[in-house]
């Protein structure tokens, strides 16, 4: 599974490692501004609910201002990836995100039918009977291991109740 | 003398047929697990706790923790054959095993790291056998106020001796207690940062996390470096084994210093990562053929794999005897232990004999059950990584969206794992270590309890976690420990200046 470009651009290394130590500054921001609607000061039973997560938001702040202060001053000028590894990545992502969209309404047997099919299919070029065999039975050694032996339920859509499952 | 009738009705307990049977399949599922990339200790554990609901807490903790062992020996046979290694612990293992398997003696390298594992484990499981009870009577006798400097203790140690930044140890730790915190406050009984999402009422699952950042983002990672399995066939019989153990005694003083460097590593959160490596560094600058290190030396085999298995395996201590776990997976089998309806911690030796005694002496019998079944094994298992990623990837996904899903019924579980997955991808790339921030939102309630607590006993004043010597001591160790990496660079420049 090589990228196929041979082109080395792709987004900097620091451009990232900043995007994310403010990303990291804002949850903490969020976690602070939660706290103060909680309350931070003491009640009558002690602290109050929002006393702990303020200090811990105030150290997300200020922990995330030193590593972007350092991540800058770093001398790195390498990539954070290459766009075809980013393509790679996001092959994965997107169709996991509309596996796991999908998940509430097909229940997870359909649902995992197609993401396995699609993935051996598309991404590893298998021959479909290889496709068909993996795809089926992996929801079926599922089904009788959890359901059948272990008793754990798994979300089943309109076709598992039209089998009666 | 009461441990020792304790660890017999602890072999009677682990000796049931099913528990026999329970430990076998752990152990088989986790060298499974510790083969495959994407699929680790913690994360395996966690998509697998379900399946343990159903079953007496005894043989689900049997299993639970046999598939932990199993996921470390297996760890080292990718490490060895394919230079790829399973688990981040075994990378010092690539070093000197897979130029050992290049030149012929994958056979020879696998029976020294399996027997290496072995003997750590076994000492680290002495260990706990000889020193848990102590450490949970002794704890008994803790306040509010000293257990939070135990927590102090365990998270002061993660940002001195992990290898990342200290800054972004931090950070990642904070934004795993701050995860911990959103929900229902258990103390005021108050919601807090749920800024109006349901969703989000009883705060964010460590199961969830686990799976997302350990699963999810490690396949993502897998899939950008775009993996291609090459590597050596393994031939492992019984000639080479028995040589193999003829040579391995010579190294009994590498092996013993690995143990106590894996055991102290494994107990404090530091875990079987750093001390592989460390491990390995210290064998490399005392062994006489140091130099050969790197070039396929069996010590250089024995000493991390060692450590490692020693830290793995005493990591449960604490989590036992304290209620701190010292690893991530150790922190999932403590969210089981909640789960199951068992208070870990120092209460748990006193009301659950049966338990306790029974892990641990299913320690004993499932790292011999392991080494049997890796040393038969091992080409079954390598054959597995022959399957390629475009097949595995989605079976792992699907894996991980079921694991996720019945943590507790919930789909949106499933979209949070998958969030999780791709913050876990980007910050394992963005150099944040993971294992604070899942330990954090493992602990944060209890430690803000404790620090809540102590400072209701102490009307406000941070006095309290300096006010008798045991707290005094335990905190001022997490001080040292918080500040290891600048006392250790002040004492080099000393020694520099004075050269």
């Amino acid at each position: 599974m090589t990228t196929g470009s041979s082109s080395n651009a792709g987004p900097a290394h620091k451009l990232v490692e900043a995007a994310i130590a403010l990303l990291i500054a804002l949850f903490g921001v969020i976690v602070i501004v939660g706290s103060l609607k909680a309350g931070i000061n003491w009640g009558a039973e002690g602290p109050r609910a929002g006393f702990f997560p303020f200090y811990i938001g105030i150290f997300i702040v200020v922990s995330s201002a030193i590593n972007l202060w350092n991540g800058l001053r770093e001398d790195n000028d390498g990539l954070f990836a290459e766009w075809g590894q980013l393509r790679q990545v996001m092959s994965v992502i997107i169709p996991t995100a509309i596996y796991v969209g999908a998940m509430p309404f097909t229940g997870l047997y359909l649902a995992s039918i197609i993401f396995i099919g699609w993935f051996m299919r598309w991404l590893g070029k298998y021959p479909w009977i290889t496709v068909v065999a993996v795809a089926l039975g992996m929801p079926v050694v599922t089904y009788f291991i959890f359901e059948r032996w272990f008793l754990v339920p798994l979300p089943k859509g309109p076709v598992e109740e039209w089998l009666g499952l | 003398m009461e441990e020792l009738v304790n660890l017999f009705h602890g072999f009677a307990v682990a000796l049931q047929p099913f528990n026999v049977m329970v430990m076998l399949v752990g152990i088989v599922l986790g060298v499974i697990i510790g083969v495959l990339p994407g699929l680790g200790g913690a994360n395996g554990v966690a998509i697998l706790l379900p399946l343990t609901f159903s079953m007496p807490p005894t043989s689900a903790i049997i299993m639970l923790s046999c598939i932990y062992w199993g996921a470390l020996f297996g760890g080292a046979i990718t490490s060895i054959l394919f230079n790829i290694p399973g688990e981040p612990w075994s990378v010092a293992t690539t070093f000197d095993g897979y130029p050992m398997a290049q030149k012929g003696k994958a056979g020879e390298a696998l029976t020294a790291a399996f027997t290496s594992s072995f003997v750590g484990a076994l000492f680290a499981v002495a260990m706990i056998t000889l020193v848990a009870p102590l450490v949970a009577s002794f704890a008994l006798q803790f306040g509010p106020a000293e257990k939070f400097a135990v927590y102090f203790l365990a998270f002061c140690s993660f940002v001195g001796l992990s290898k990342e930044p200290p800054f972004k140890t931090i950070a990642a730790m904070m934004v795993g207690f701050a995860l911990a915190a959103v929900g229902l406050d258990s103390i005021t009984g108050q919601l807090r940062l749920t800024f109006g999402f349901t969703e989000l009422l009883n705060g964010f699952d460590f199961l969830i996390a686990v799976i997302g950042l350990f699963g999810i983002g490690e396949i993502l990672l897998t899939m950008e470096e775009g993996l291609a399995f090459r590597g050596g066939t393994a031939k492992i019989n019984l000639r080479v084994v028995l040589q193999t153990w003829k040579e391995l005694p010579a190294y009994w003083v590498t092996s013993l210093r690995s143990c106590v460097i894996g055991c102290w590593m494994g107990i404090t959160p530091a875990g079987a990562t750093p001390a592989s490596f460390m491990s390995y560094g210290i064998a490399k600058r005392v062994a006489k053929n140091g130099s050969n290190f790197g070039k396929g030396e069996i010590e250089g085999v024995v000493a991390p794999e060692t450590a490692a298995h020693a830290a793995g395996t005493s990591a449960l201590l604490p989590m036992l005897s304290l209620g701190v776990p010292g690893s991530p997976t150790a922190a999932v089998l403590l969210g089981g232990l909640l789960i199951w309806g068992l208070q870990p911690g120092p209460m748990l030796f006193v009301e659950q004999k049966e338990f306790v005694w029974g892990l641990i002496a299913s320690m004993y019998l499932g790292n011999i059950v392991g080494l049997l079944v890796v040393l038969t094994c091992v080409p079954i298992f390598a054959a597995i990584l022959r399957v390629p990623f475009s097949i595995i990837a989605p079976l792992i996904l699907v894996l991980c969206a079921i694991g996720a899903y019945s943590v507790h019924s919930s789909t949106f579980d499933v979209m949070l794992m998958l969030v999780f997955g791709v913050i876990g991808y980007l910050l394992k790339k963005c150099n944040y270590p993971l294992a604070p921030l899942v330990l954090a939102i493992v602990l944060g309630d209890k430690a803000e309890e404790a620090f809540r607590q102590s400072l209701l006993g102490s009307q406000g004043s941070l006095g309290i976690f300096f006010s008798n010597t045991l707290v005094s001591t335990i905190m001022i160790l997490g001080l040292i420990a918080l500040f290891w990496s600048v006392i250790q660079q002040g004492y080099t420049r000393l020694r520099g200046a004075s050269a």
